[in-house]
This record gives structure tokens, C-alpha cells and sequence, in this order.
């Protein structure tokens, strides 16, 4: 569990960017984090992955406290992938970039490459270990990038708005490799302005707004609250309109079709 | 709509060490007060397209491009950049890289200013384009204090004081939050609505080009696949899907309504949906 317990941060001479957070993440949840530029999303993720400590209260990944416990250590038990895959990437190699972290923890050479192996079939990436990581598409950096956090097996592991430059298919890839790993039973945290998205894989919604939860429930009941959505500026999409306008509780287009086709027969019948 | 805006006749174009050609024989024609909206996976053209159709590439960007390409009645490929000065506008992604000055009126000055255009004049137009964007209260803030939504907006209205015949967008939204993606596409439905500039624009929100667009091409492997009204694009959903874009929700929920044998129109908005629907 990542318990979050009255945390506040606050950057140097900065804005107050996380106010007063109280939350829990368990285990085997697949959460996804809305909220504008500034809501205070990706400090957030940083104080759960313990770059950043809280200024007020405590973060406690399975029971230790970010605050004490080297970066190391926390490694082990949650990833994090940063936005711009660029600035993780850095090795001449695939094989070097992936089995940077593991060597680094002092993992046996016997182990590593099958731990690598092991976590670039789990986003699909088929290249040669000796292929140069700058010579891949953006979409294939990313998923290397989350190939290097997977392969220290963390059992939660954090995206910062892992779409950002993906088009429609790639954004679907990603979310269907996400699914896999949530399947596998890791912990997925997932900072995205895609809210169709969330509504399809998600089973968790938070809503920050000015560093504070003003939202958090099950994607249906966040998502489908489309005048919340629209009075905190976000742009319900179509699929979300349909859902509340049928009473759908399927967010996906298949539910909702079987929602409005209810509809259609009931109208037929009482015709 | 009036005479062609834009003419682009079996357009082929490569980058130096690209090796194959990018773009395969583009045929596209634009009238005047149109919108069309370039849709296609990352990789498909469409940005090399707006290259080419601002005279970059091969003027500032090193490459090759045959073909025919007249925009605002400017042979491109003969003149290139700077035979458009003056009728074309362009804005990218990154508002970051476009806004350069210390204030939001030197930002908006610039484009008229080079153009030589006398300072009353230059103030005129500035205060013509904030007013009718609702920046005045901007005019005098530091670019850099705004937000990235703001800045896009701004990165517009600095294209729109050198009074352009064709605006040129390429994914202005694509790095901006909802808040930010909001402010942008109410300014280009308005540009579009109120105002009847031509607009060429790649977009991937497709659930707002479908209520702004008069016309979508779809593109894949750098040549226009599909083309047509958004209704007539986006009802073909299965093969949208397949060349890699999203279709509206209200689509693909009626495409799966077909499947299970209603025989319904397949709708793009959801206004057309309520016809679905019906009333309560």
C-alpha cells in the first residue's frame, strides 16, 4: 500500500504544490490521476516514489516512510516513468539501458539478463539488445523507458502522462500493456489528460485541482459526473455524455451501444 | 465557398537522409473560408505537408518536394517562405518555442513590423486582433507568466496581425491540458466562424473537428487516403480504425449498434445521436 497521511509539499521558495493529502493506494488497483497543469500531479508522484519529501505530514510505501528510507530501497518497490522518455535514456545500448537499474542494485549478472528479457516482451518491444535506444520511434523510447522501471519488478509503477506524442493506436498499445501488467498483478498509476481511456481500463479516478483531491472514486462515478467535469473544465467527450444520458454504467463503446440498444427495444416494445 | 485557397497537385517530398519519399503524390484542394482538418497516425505526412504548404521544406528545411503547391495564389515551390509573408500564417505545437518577447504586444507587433508596416498602423492592427480575441487585458504581461494555453493563444494572435489569407495549425493543442485545449479551439472555431479564414489544420481532437471542419482528409503513408465532410469520413468508422485514427465516440457507439443489427445511420456528433435516441 502507498499511504499518503496529511502530506503537504512545498517547493523552495515555491508554490504550494500538494495540500494537505490523505489517501491509500492498494495493491492491485489501476488508478488513473486527472487534473490540470500545475494541480499538482506530477509532485504527487514524485513525493509517492520519494524524489520528493513531503514538507508536512508522511508518505509510507508499504509501510516505510519515503522520508527515511533511501531512494534505493523505495526503487525496488515502486517505478517511475517520466513524462519525456528522453530523460531517462541515456545508454548506448537497449541491454545497457534496461540493466542500468538492475546493476545499480547489485543484481547477479545470472539474473539480470533474464529480468531484461523478461521485461522487454512485457511491453512488446522486439529489437535487438544491441540496437541504439536514440535510433527508436518516440513510442518505442517510451516503451523502453518503462521496460527500465519494469525490470526491477517494483509492484507499483507510476506514468507521467505517458500519451503525451501518441497517436490514437499507440495510446491504445500502451494502455493494452498497462492492462497486462495490472492482469500480472502490479499496482498502475497513470497521470493522463485521455479520460476515454480511463473510463475503458481504469478501475480508480483521483481529481486534483490546486494541489488538493476534490474527486476520487470508481471511474464510473467520477467520469460518468459529467457536470462535475465540465464545471472543473475538463472536456467530457462523447462517450461520456452517452453513458450519463443512457444511465450506462459501461463506459466503454461497446457498454454504452448495449445501453442505448436497450433503449431502442424498450421503445419499440412500448410502441 | 469561393475560389481555391490552397492547390496541391500529385506533391512528393523527402527529407535530405530520409532516404524514402515522405509524401507520395498529396492531391488537395482548399477554397477560400474553408476548414479542413489533416488526420493520420505520427509518421503518415501530415506535418511535412504543412512544411511544405508554409515553404519550408526545401527552403529552410533541407530536402526535396516536386509537385505543384499554390497557396494564397503563390507558386510555394517557386518562391518559397517568403513569397507567403503576408498571406500565411503558421502555428505549431510547442507554444514554448514561438513566443520569443518580453510582452504580449511586441509578440503581436512583430509580424506587422516586418512587414514594414507604419507604427500606427502596427498599433491599429494589434489592437484590432486583441480586442477581438479578448487579450486586451494581456497586452502588457510577460508571455513567460502565462500559462501554456494562454501562450498558444497568443502564438495565434501573432500570426493573425499580419492579416493572413490562410492560417496553418499544426496540432496546436496536442501539449496543452484540457483548460488550455478549451481556450485554443473556441479562438480557431471562432477564427473559422466569425471571421471565414481559411484554415489548414492537423488536429487529433477529433470529437471538435467534426463540429468546426467542413472537410477531413485522412492521411496514411504519406498520401491522402480519405476524404470528405466529417460525416462522410468518420461514418466509414472500421476504416478510420484501421488507418490508426480515433473516431468520434458517438461513431463508434453507433457502429456497434450496426453490429448488433440495428439499422441506424452511423452519426458524428452528438447532436446527431439524439435523432437516435429520440426524446426522454
Amino acid at each position: 500500500m502507498i499511504v499518503f497521511e496529511k502530506v503537504s509539499y512545498q517547493y523552495p521558495r515555491g508554490p504550494l504544490a500538494i495540500r494537505d493529502v490523505t489517501l491509500e493506494i492498494k495493491k492491485g488497483e489501476f488508478v488513473g490521476v486527472i487534473g490540470h497543469s500545475g494541480a499538482g500531479k506530477t509532485t504527487m508522484a514524485k513525493l509517492a516514489v520519494g524524489l520528493l519529501k513531503p514538507t508536512k505530514g508522511r508518505v509510507l510505501v508499504e509501510g516505510m516512510d519515503t522520508a527515511k528510507t533511501p531512494v534505493s530501497e523505495l526503487a525496488r518497490k515502486v517505478g517511475y516513468v517520466y513524462q519525456n522518455p528522453d530523460m531517462m535514456l541515456f545508454a548506448s545500448s537497449i541491454l545497457e539501458e534496461v540493466s542500468f537499474a538492475l546493476r545499480n542494485l547489485g543484481y547477479p549478472e545470472s539474473e539480470i539478463e533474464e529480468r531484461v528479457l523478461r521485461a522487454l516482451r512485457a511491453v512488446d518491444l522486439n529489437k535487438p539488445l544491441s540496437a541504439s535506444p536514440h535510433a527508436l520511434s518516440f513510442g518505442e523510447k517510451h516503451r523502453l523507458a518503462i521496460a527500465c522501471v519494469l525490470a526491477v519488478e517494483p509492484d507499483y509503477i507510476i506514468l507521467d502522462e505517458p500519451t503525451t506524442g501518441l497517436d490514437y493506436y499507440r495510446c491504445l498499445l500502451l494502455f493494452e500493456v498497462l492492462r497486462k501488467l495490472h492482469q500480472a498483478g502490479r499496482t498502475v498509476i497513470v497521470i493522463t489528460h485521455d479520460l476515454d481511456l480511463l473510463a475503458r481500463f481504469s478501475t480508480r479516478v483521483i481529481v486534483l485541482e490546486r494541489g488538493a483531491v476534490i474527486r476520487d472514486g470508481k471511474p464510473r462515478e467520477v467520469l460518468g459526473d459529467v457536470e462535475f467535469l465540465s464545471e472543473h473544465g475538463f472536456v467530457p467527450t462523447h462517450l461520456l455524455q452517452l453513458a450519463r444520458r443512457t444511465g450506462s454504467e459501461d463506459l466503454t463503446p461497446e457498454g454504452v451501444a448495449r445501453a442505448v440498444a436497450a433503449r431502442l427495444i424498450g421503445r419499440q416494445a412500448s410502441a | 465557398m469561393g475560389n481555391a485557397a490552397v492547390t496541391v497537385r500529385n506533391l512528393w517530398a523527402k527529407y535530405v537522409g530520409s532516404g524514402d519519399w515522405v509524401l507520395r503524390g498529396v492531391n488537395l484542394e482548399v477554397r477560400e473560408g474553408e476548414m479542413l482538418v489533416l488526420m493520420g497516425p505520427s509518421g503518415c505526412g501530415k506535418s511535412t505537408l504543412l512544411k511544405v504548404l508554409a515553404g519550408l521544406l526545401p527552403w529552410v528545411i533541407p530536402g526535396t518536394v516536386e509537385g505543384e503547391v499554390l497557396v494564397a495564389g503563390v507558386d510555394v515551390l517557386r518562391y518559397g517562405y517568403k513569397g507567403l509573408a503576408g498571406k500565411v500564417g503558421v502555428v505549431y505545437q510547442n507554444p514554448e518555442v514561438q513566443v520569443v518577447t518580453r510582452s504580449v504586444f511586441e509578440e503581436l507587433a512583430m509580424a506587422p513590423e516586418n512587414l514594414g508596416l507604419p507604427k500606427e498602423e502596427v498599433r491599429a492592427r494589434v489592437e484590432s486582433v486583441a480586442k477581438a480575441l479578448g487579450l486586451e487585458d494581456y497586452l502588457f504581461k510577460d508571455p513567460q507568466s502565462l500559462s501554456g494555453g494562454e501562450k498558444q493563444l497568443v502564438a495565434i494572435a501573432s500570426v493573425l496581425t499580419m492579416r493572413p489569407r490562410v492560417l496553418l495549425l499544426d496540432e496546436p493543442t496536442s501539449m496543452l491540458d484540457h483548460l488550455g485545449t478549451r481556450l485554443v479551439l473556441d479562438l480557431i472555431t471562432q477564427l473559422k466562424r466569425e471571421y471565414g479564414l481559411t484554415i489548414v489544420a492537423a488536429e487529433h481532437r477529433v470529437e471538435w473537428a467534426v463540429e468546426v471542419a467542413d472537410r477531413v482528409a485522412v492521411m496514411s503513408d504519406g498520401a491522402v487516403v480519405l476524404e470528405g465532410s466529417p460525416s462522410e469520413v468518420f461514418s466509414k468508422v472500421e476504416e478510420v480504425q484501421k488507418y490508426g485514427v480515433r473516431p468520434p465516440g458517438v461513431s463508434e457507439v453507433a457502429y456497434n449498434l450496426v453490429r448488433m443489427g440495428f439499422p441506424i445511420r452511423i452519426p458524428v456528433r452528438l447532436s446527431e445521436m439524439e435523432e437516435v435516441l429520440g426524446g426522454g
